[in-house]
C-alpha cells in the first residue's frame, strides 16, 4: 500500500439527515487501495482550517475510482465540508492506518453513531454476510440500515428512545444476538463506552474482537503523536493513526 | 534530486537543500517517504529524544486555532536507548542528513545524551531548551541565559557533532539568549520553538487541551519567528536556522533574507506531507528566475 496525496473531484455531497451528509470523492488511486477500517485525511485545498480532518472510508466504488465518506457536522471542518458542491475539489490523503481483519466466518459488526460508517465497507467485504447491530438516539439515526442491508444477513437496531428497533443500547441487545446466532468474530466502531461493553461481551463469549478507535489527530501518519495511548497488551505507546485505528480489543481495554 | 544551487553546509552539516523537517513534525523521516523524495529534504530533525522513555501529557493534545495549531504532546518518545537501538540505524540509511533533537532534565543529562549520541548516523545535535510542554527541563533552560549557556557548554564538551541550540520565543530578549549560547560554544542556532498558547471550549467551559496550555505553531506565528530570526542575525556570528509558520518557498525566502542560512518546516507538513519538496523546488526556481548562482546569496540579503 502506498499512501497518496490526491486532489479529487467531489461527485456528490448528499444530505442524509440535517446533521449527516454523504460525500462521494473521485480519487481512483486511493479508492483502489483502501481496505475496510482505513481512513483518509481531507481538506479542501483553499480551506479555512489549518489541519486536515480524519474520516473513515465508509465504502468505495473501486471500479469507478470513488470513495464515500459519511460524516456528521459537528464543527468548523465538517461545516466547511457540508458546503461543498459536486465539482468542487477535495484534497485527500490516504489510505491511512490499519483497518479491520476481514472475518472468515460469520461476523457480528457493532456500531454506534458515525462509527457505523466504516462498517458498511467492512460488511460488503465479508465473505459470509455478517450480522450487524447498530444503535442511535432515535429514528433519525437509523438511516444506516439502508446502506447496510444489502451486505448484511440481518441488521439489528436499537434506539435510546425506542422509536425504532429495540429500546436501549447496542450492548443491551448484543447478548440476545450472541445467544441465537453463531458468530466467530466481532468488529466494532463507535463511542468508547459502547466499544468497551462490546469487547467485554465478546470476551465472555470467547469471540475475538477488534475495535476501531477515534482520537484527535494532527498528522494522520504517526509523526505528531497527538493520538497515542498505552497499549494494554503490548505495553508500548500505540498511535491510533498509524498503528490503528483498528486494534485487538485487549490492546485497548485490557 | 535538487540542484547544485541549493547544496549547503550549515555548521558543518552537508545538505542537498537548506529546507529541513522540524522536530516533532517530521517523525524520523521514513514516515514521509511515500509523499516526497527525501533527497529534496536537507535534513530530518528527529522527534525530541530524552534519556528515559516518556508517555507525554494526558488528555487532548492537539487543537486548532486560526491559521495555527496548539500541541501539548509533552515530549512523548521511546527514550535514548530504544531510539539508538531501533530507530537510528534505519534513519541513518535515509538519503538526507539526520539531526537528533535532544531534551533532558538537568545540565548533566544533556551532556550524557550528547556523549551517547556521538556515534555514526548522527549528523548533528539540536538541543531543545525550549519545550513549553514539560515541567522539568525544557523551557526552564530556554528562558534563562545562564542555564542555556550551561546546557550548551555541557553538550559541546561531550560531542564531536555540530551543536545546534534551539531557542524558545517565550523570552523578553531573544538576542540575549542567542548571544549566551553562542558564547558557550553553540555552532548554530535554530529558532523558534512553539509559542505558549491556550484555547477554550466555551460550551464546556474547559480548555481545549488536556494540559491547559500548549505550544502554538503554524502560519500565524511566522511574523514573530521572522522578527526573532532577524534580531538574532544582528546579534550573533554563527549560522541560524529559521522556522515558525513556513508553508511556501516565499516564506522560506523571507527567513533567508532575514539572515537564516537554512529553514525548517513544522506544522505545515501535517497539511501537506509533500510540502518540503515543493519548497525546495520553489526555491530553486526562484534562484533561477533571479539569476542567482547559489542560495547563500540570499542569506541576510535584506535591505533596510
Ligand atoms: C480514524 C477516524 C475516523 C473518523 N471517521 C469519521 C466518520 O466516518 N464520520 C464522521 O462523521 N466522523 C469521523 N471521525 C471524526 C471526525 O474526524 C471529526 O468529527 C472531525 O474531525 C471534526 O472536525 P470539525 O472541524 O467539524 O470539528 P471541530 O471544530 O474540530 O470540533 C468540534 C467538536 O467536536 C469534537 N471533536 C473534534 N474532533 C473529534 C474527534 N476526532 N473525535 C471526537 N470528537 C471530536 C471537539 O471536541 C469539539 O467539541 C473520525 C475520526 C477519526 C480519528
Ligand atoms: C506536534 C508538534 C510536536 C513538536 N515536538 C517538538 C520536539 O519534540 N522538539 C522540538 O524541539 N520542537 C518540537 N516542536 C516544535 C517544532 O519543531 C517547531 O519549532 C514549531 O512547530 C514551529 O514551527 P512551525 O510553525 O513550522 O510548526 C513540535 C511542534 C509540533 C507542532
Amino acid at each position: 500500500m502506498e499512501r497518496l496525496l490526491q486532489d479529487g473531484q467531489v461527485l456528490a455531497n448528499e444530505t442524509i439527515t440535517p446533521v449527516v451528509k454523504r460525500m462521494v470523492i473521485h480519487v481512483p488511486d486511493i479508492a483502489r487501495q483502501v481496505t475496510p477500517g482505513q481512513f483518509v485525511m481531507v481538506r479542501p485545498p483553499e480551506g479555512k482550517n489549518f489541519l486536515r480532518r480524519p474520516f473513515s472510508v465508509s465504502d468505495t466504488d473501486s471500479a469507478a475510482g470513488d470513495i464515500i465518506l459519511i460524516y456528521r457536522i459537528i464543527g468548523r471542518g465538517t461545516a466547511e465540508m457540508a458546503d461543498m458542491r459536486p465539482g468542487d475539489i477535495m484534497s485527500v490523503e490516504g489510505p491511512l492506518g490499519h483497518g479491520f481483519a476481514i472475518p472468515e466466518g460469520r461476523a457480528l459488526l457493532v456500531g454506534g453513531g458515525v462509527g457505523i460508517a466504516p462498517l458498511i465497507y467492512l460488511a460488503r467485504s465479508c465473505p459470509v454476510k455478517p450480522f450487524v447491530l447498530i444503535g442511535g438516539k432515535n429514528e433519525s439515526e437509523v438511516f444506516w440500515t439502508r446502506f447496510l442491508e444489502p451486505y448484511a444477513e440481518k441488521v439489528f437496531v436499537t434506539t435510546d428512545d425506542g422509536s425504532v428497533g429495540k429500546k436501549g443500547f447496542t450492548i443491551d441487545l448484543m447478548p440476545e444476538v450472541l445467544a441465537t446466532e453463531k458468530v466467530t468474530a466481532v468488529s466494532t466502531c463507535g463511542p468508547g463506552i459502547m466499544m468497551r461493553g462490546v469487547a467485554q461481551l465478546a470476551r465472555e463469549h470467547g469471540i475475538p474482537c477488534e475495535v476501531s478507535m477515534e482520537s484527535r489527530m494532527g498528522c494522520g501518519i504517526g509523526v505528531c503523536l497527538g493520538c497515542t495511548f498505552e497499549g494494554q497488551v503490548s505495553h508500548h505507546r500505540r498511535k491510533v493513526c498509524a498503528d490503528g485505528p483498528v486494534f485487538p480489543a485487549e490492546e485497548v481495554f485490557g | 534530486m535538487s540542484s547544485e544551487r541549493l547544496a549547503v553546509e550549515i555548521a558543518g552539516i552537508k545538505m542537498n537543500t537548506p529546507v529541513m523537517g522540524a522536530s516533532g513534525t517530521f517523525g524520523f523521516g521514513m514516515e514521509y517517504q511515500d509523499f516526497l523524495d527525501l533527497h529534496e529534504v536537507g535534513a530530518v530533525c528527529s522527534k525530541g529524544i530524552t534519556p528515559q522513555p516518556r508517555a507525554g501529557n494526558p488528555g487532548v493534545r492537539i487543537a486548532e486555532t486560526p491559521s495555527a495549531m496548539l500541541n501539548s504532546i509533552g515530549l512523548e518518545n521511546p527514550g535514548l536507548e530504544v531510539f539508538k537501538r531501533d530507530i537510528l540505524p534505519q534513519a541513518a540509511q535515509l538519503p538526507t542528513a539526520f539531526i537528533v533533537n535532544i531534551s533532558a532534565g538537568t545540565v548533566e543529562e544533556y551532556g550524557e545524551m550528547a556523549a551517547a549520541l556521538d556515534v555514526d548516523g548522527v549528523d548533528g545535535l539540536e538541543v531543545n531548551i525550549s519545550c513549553p510542554n514539560v515541567k522539568e527541563g525544557g523551557i526552564v533552560f530556554g528562558t534563562d541565559p545562564k542555564a542555556a549557556a550551561a546546557v550548551t557548554a555541557s553538550v559541546k564538551k561531550h560531542t564531536h557533532k555540530p551543536v545546534i541550540v534551539k531557542l524558545s520565543p517565550n523570552v523578553t530578549s531573544i538576542a540575549t539568549m542567542a548571544q549566551a549560547v553562542e558564547a558557550a560554544g553553540a555552532d548554530c542556532i535554530s529558532l523558534i520553538n512553539t509559542i505558549m498558547g491556550m484555547a477554550i471550549d466555551i460550551r464546556r467551559r474547559r480548555p481545549l487541551l488536556g494540559n491547559i496550555t500548549g505550544g502554538m505553531s503554524g502560519p500565524a506565528v511566522k511574523p514573530i519567528a521572522l522578527r526573532m530570526v532577524w534580531q538574532v542575525a544582528q546579534a550573533v556570528q554563527i549560522p541560524i536556522i529559521g522556522l515558525g509558520g513556513i508553508t511556501s518557498a516565499e516564506d522560506a525566502i523571507e527567513f533567508l533574507l532575514a539572515g537564516a542560512s537554512g529553514v525548517q518546516v513544522g506544522a505545515q507538513n501535517f497539511q501537506d506531507p509533500g510540502v518540503i519538496a515543493k519548497i525546495t523546488q520553489g526555491l530553486d526556481e526562484y534562484l533561477a528566475q533571479n539569476g542567482l548562482q547559489h542560495v547563500s546569496e540570499l542569506v541576510g540579503a535584506l535591505e533596510v
